[in-house]
């Protein structure tokens, strides 16, 4: 098991080299650099362009820009923003926490509801129940973000008044920061109806964000799920006298879960997609924002730092899945 | 017993400070998050808007409108020949204080000198902390027109320029020349974070700083010491980058007022009993330029035949979608000197095709029509405009291909005079005449200058560089309003519109004005 975790774990550093390089080159490509699209329709001198690129090195051959950057990142050092000046890493770790905390109750949401249904429609293969949870999760899959969105907030948001339109929490609460994770900030700061507060702003995002992952978890948990049920062994469980939910819920489930924690694993590098364009539906603080203005301002070390530190994050989430596969799956960790 | 007592008159002594200390909260929806809390280093409304609660100039817009009013100087004399500008400065006016800085004195000639210096001087500590860029600074010309700033003593500060500028006290009260404190600046320096000035500002406006959130939130609190006296309310910034949801976000009563809001929107804005749409003509111009060194544009007659041939109308209906009012002059008529008694040319596809049968060109001509790949106040659709022209062009013959290139490289072609017309627009920053007519003087008609008809007209340029230099406001204005007549005459360019802004402000709002500057500012607002 240790090195099958060890194996894994340096196959992240050629991965890690080539998204640096592929971002690095990717910003480059696209016409306009971050000093011009600054100026605006006022323009800019070419003596003080040039000033400002060679303060961002920005004169420099692209491998040499590249090595440097490569060098900094080696020291740890992500660069600071061209357009607040401020350090990347510090700014995303202040918008980190929100972008977890929703993708987290995205993904939540998408397991609790997403497997069960799946479940549920496979044991009724064929019946109007399977049909309408099937039906349920190609509409949600086939759901564009931006206008489900919307819908949501003019729906619940504005006509009924229930949930509030966007943002994390009302602005009536004021706190510091203390985990970024605004569920327990709003905890830990002692106020009343700041908890709730927080939650009610993360409802309809949750929805918003998890409709995909969850009709996507739904749909291969029905499919696994049926294959599963027709193999011998549950079929001798069956014949064993065991109950059906035992025979569901131990026997076929744990073994149809495989290709599902995949495919859950998978859907974090698309949460993150989705992210970005919820985060700004509802005004939510977190890296998707900030990452889509730093390209349209040319923000070459916030895209840069921040895909790197994305990919990161989703690269040591697959690792945690393949290790987790590992344990569902004996064959696996002990395979070559 | 004594204990319980005391607990008891600690909590009402709270109790008490809380009630008293409830202020009113005002929400803005902003459209995103400033850049930084330095507008010496801005260059966007919104980091300006953002930092504008916070500072002060020596001079300033009086809210709603252009005109200059004193601010941290309250007089200013300038010397006969224009060229000393001698401010005499408010005494009294308190700084506010953050965590880490409590100020120990008033404001004072010291903080004037600190804060131009180090956008000015390269020995300045500061000069080169945040990025060093202070675009504004250098775009107004200040480098140039400098000589010298000098305190002549603690309450009075000397500038001396290199020639007579009549927009220079407009141009000082622009964002960029705020007053930031010395004190604050030579602590933080002292303490190894410069930085911090840019992003924690200190300084003697109507609100003082609480905390700011990226991408969610900016708090603001009422200073009460302010030399202007205390605002009625705390301030909050709720950032929402979406229009829509700035727009559901007013209708529920999250936000009082917001900007920008979407134009499909505006019907339903203008039906919200609880809500004042609020509108004014922005300070900018969208329009197509001739470029006139090339051919058959030096041809005055064919550049009137191209604008008799557009159908105006059609593009304001069609792509301001009601937003915006159709342009006879290059300046809004916000500004001073608009003259309102020229007429613009009518939509006439026969006057244009008799144009250019004079222009010997009755079988039309193959051209191009730049637009530009972003949207713009001034111009929410270029390429859809370009379309409209076009095919007007081609009822008369002409064939017009459409051209665009990246935002920053189109600009650059275009200043370098590559194209044949082409759009482009401005947005004013000061509210003054010139700041608009430098944009068809000589001077910029140069290779890779700003005048991208490339049209040097020497009797516009003539009365252009002589209402810069005097300060007689009459004068100015006839000088401006000629050259008006001038540049309807030999059509440069084909004037578009000017945009249409207009705020939603919930009917609780008291007191905000809309401002011809593009700012939102709340320091005389109150809530019902």
């Amino acid at each position: 098991m240790f090195g099958f975790i060890v194996r894994r774990t340096l196959l992240v550093i050629p991965t890690f080299l080539a998204i640096a390089f592929l971002t690095f080159v990717a910003i480059r490509l696209v016409p306009g650099d971050p000093i011009e699209v600054r100026t605006g329709e006022r323009g800019i001198s070419p003596e003080r362009l040039a000033e400002f690129r060679h303060q961002l090195g920005l004169d420099q051959p692209v491998w040499k820009q590249f090595i440097d950057y490569l060098w900094q990142i080696a020291h740890g050092d992500l660069g600071t923003s061209i357009s607040t000046h401020a350090p990347v890493l510090q700014e995303f770790l202040t918008l980190f926490p929100a972008t977890i905390e929703l993708a987290l109750c995205a993904m939540i949401f998408a397991v609790v509801l997403g497997i069960p249904a799946g479940v549920i429609a496979a044991t009724r293969r064929g019946t109007f129940i399977d049909y309408s949870v099937m039906g349920v999760a190609l509409t949600g899959y086939s759901m564009p973000i931006f206008w489900w969105g919307l819908l949501l907030i003019l729906f619940f948001s504005v006509q009924l008044d229930l949930t509030p339109v966007s943002g994390r929490i009302d602005l009536l609460y004021y706190f510091e920061p203390v985990t970024g994770f605004m569920l327990i900030d709003s905890l830990l700061s002692d106020q009343d109806g700041a908890f709730l507060s927080a939650l009610s702003h993360l409802i309809l995002p949750t929805i918003v964000l998890g409709t995909i992952p969850l009709a996507t978890i739904a749909r291969m948990t029905r499919s696994t799920m049926l294959e599963v049920l027709g193999e011998d062994y549950v079929r001798t469980a069956r014949a064993k006298g065991l109950s059906p939910f035992r025979v569901v819920g131990i026997h076929a489930l744990r073994n149809a879960l495989i290709p599902v924690v995949t495919v859950i694993g998978l859907q974090i590098g698309s949460l993150m997609a989705g992210a970005v364009l919820t985060e700004y539906i509802f005004s939510w603080p977190g890296i998707g924002t900030w990452l889509i203005e730093s390209i349209q301002r040319r923000d070459y070390p916030v895209l840069q730092g921040g895909i790197l530190l994305v990919s990161g994050m989703v690269i040591l989430v697959n690792i945690f899945v393949d290790v987790l596969y590992g344990v569902l799956n004996p064959r696996i960790r002990h395979g070559r | 017993m004594k204990r319980l007592m005391g607990l008891l008159a600690a909590t009402m002594l709270v109790g008490g400070l809380a009630a008293g200390a409830e202020a009113k909260t005002l929400v803005y929806c902003a459209e995103g998050s400033p850049e930084n809390f330095n507008p010496q280093i801005n260059t966007t409304g919104t980091s300006f808007d953002a930092a504008r609660p916070a500072f002060n100039q020596l001079v300033e817009f009086e809210p709603g409108t252009t005109n200059v009013i004193p601010g941290l100087a309250e007089s200013w004399d300038v010397s006969p020949d224009g060229l000393e500008v001698t401010f005499h400065l408010r005494k009294g006016v308190k700084f506010h204080s953050v965590k880490g800085f409590t100020p120990t004195r008033d404001f004072n000639a010291d903080d004037v000198l600190f804060s131009f210096n180090r956008m000015w001087k390269e020995d300045s500590p500061y000069h080169k902390v945040s990025g060093g860029a202070y675009d504004y600074f250098n775009d107004m010309g200040m480098p140039d027109l400098l000589k010298s700033i000098d305190k002549v003593d603690d309450y009075t500060v000397k500038f001396t320029l290199t020639r007579p500028e009549a927009p220079f006290l407009a141009n000082l009260a622009m964002d960029f020349a705020t007053i930031l404190s010395g004190e604050y600046a030579d602590a933080m320096l002292k303490a190894g974070t410069p930085e911090q000035v840019d992003q924690v500002p200190v300084g003697t406006g109507p609100f003082e700083f609480v905390a700011y959130q990226k991408d969610a939130v900016i708090r603001y609190k009422a200073f009460p010491e302010y030399w202007g006296g205390a605002p009625k309310i705390d301030l909050v910034f709720a950032i929402t980058k979406d229009a829509t949801q700035r727009w559901s976000k007013v209708q529920k009563g999250e936000c009082q007022v917001m900007p920008y809001p979407n134009p499909a929107d505006l019907e339903a804005i203008g039906k919200d009993p609880n809500v004042n749409l609020m509108q004014q003509a922005g300070l900018n111009i969208g329009y197509m330029a001739f470029n006139v060194t090339k051919k058959p544009f030096d041809d005055k007659r064919v550049r009137l035949a191209i604008t008799y041939a557009i159908d105006k109308d059609a593009i304001l209906k069609d792509v301001y979608l009601g937003a915006g009012q159709p342009a006879k002059n290059f300046i809004p008529p916000t500004i001073w000197s608009y003259n309102d008694a020229i007429v613009d040319y009518p939509h006439d596809v026969d006057k244009a095709k008799e144009l250019l049968k004079e222009a010997g060109l009755e079988k039309g001509f193959e051209t191009d029509i730049w637009w530009m790949p972003v949207q713009r106040p001034y111009n929410p659709n270029a390429k859809r405009v370009a379309e409209i022209i076009q095919s007007d062009l081609e009822k008369v013959g002409i064939k017009a291909n459409l051209v665009s290139y990246e935002w920053g490289e189109y600009r650059k072609r275009m200043q370098a005079g590559e194209h044949q017309m082409g759009q482009l627009g401005w947005t004013g920053d000061n509210g003054d005449p010139d700041n608009f007519f430098f944009l068809l003087g000589c001077d910029a008609a140069r290779d890779g200058g700003q005048n991208i008809s490339k049209w040097c007209n020497k009797d516009f340029d003539d009365k252009l560089k002589k209402a810069k230099s005097i300060t007689d406001k009459a004068e100015r204005t006839k000088l401006y309003e000629e050259m008006q007549v001038i540049a309807h005459d030999e059509v440069p360019v084909f004037n578009i519109a000017h945009s249409v802004v207009f705020e939603p402000v919930r009917k609780e709002v008291v007191g905000y004005k809309v401002s011809p500057l593009g700012r939102h500012e709340f320091a005389a607002v109150d809530l019902k």
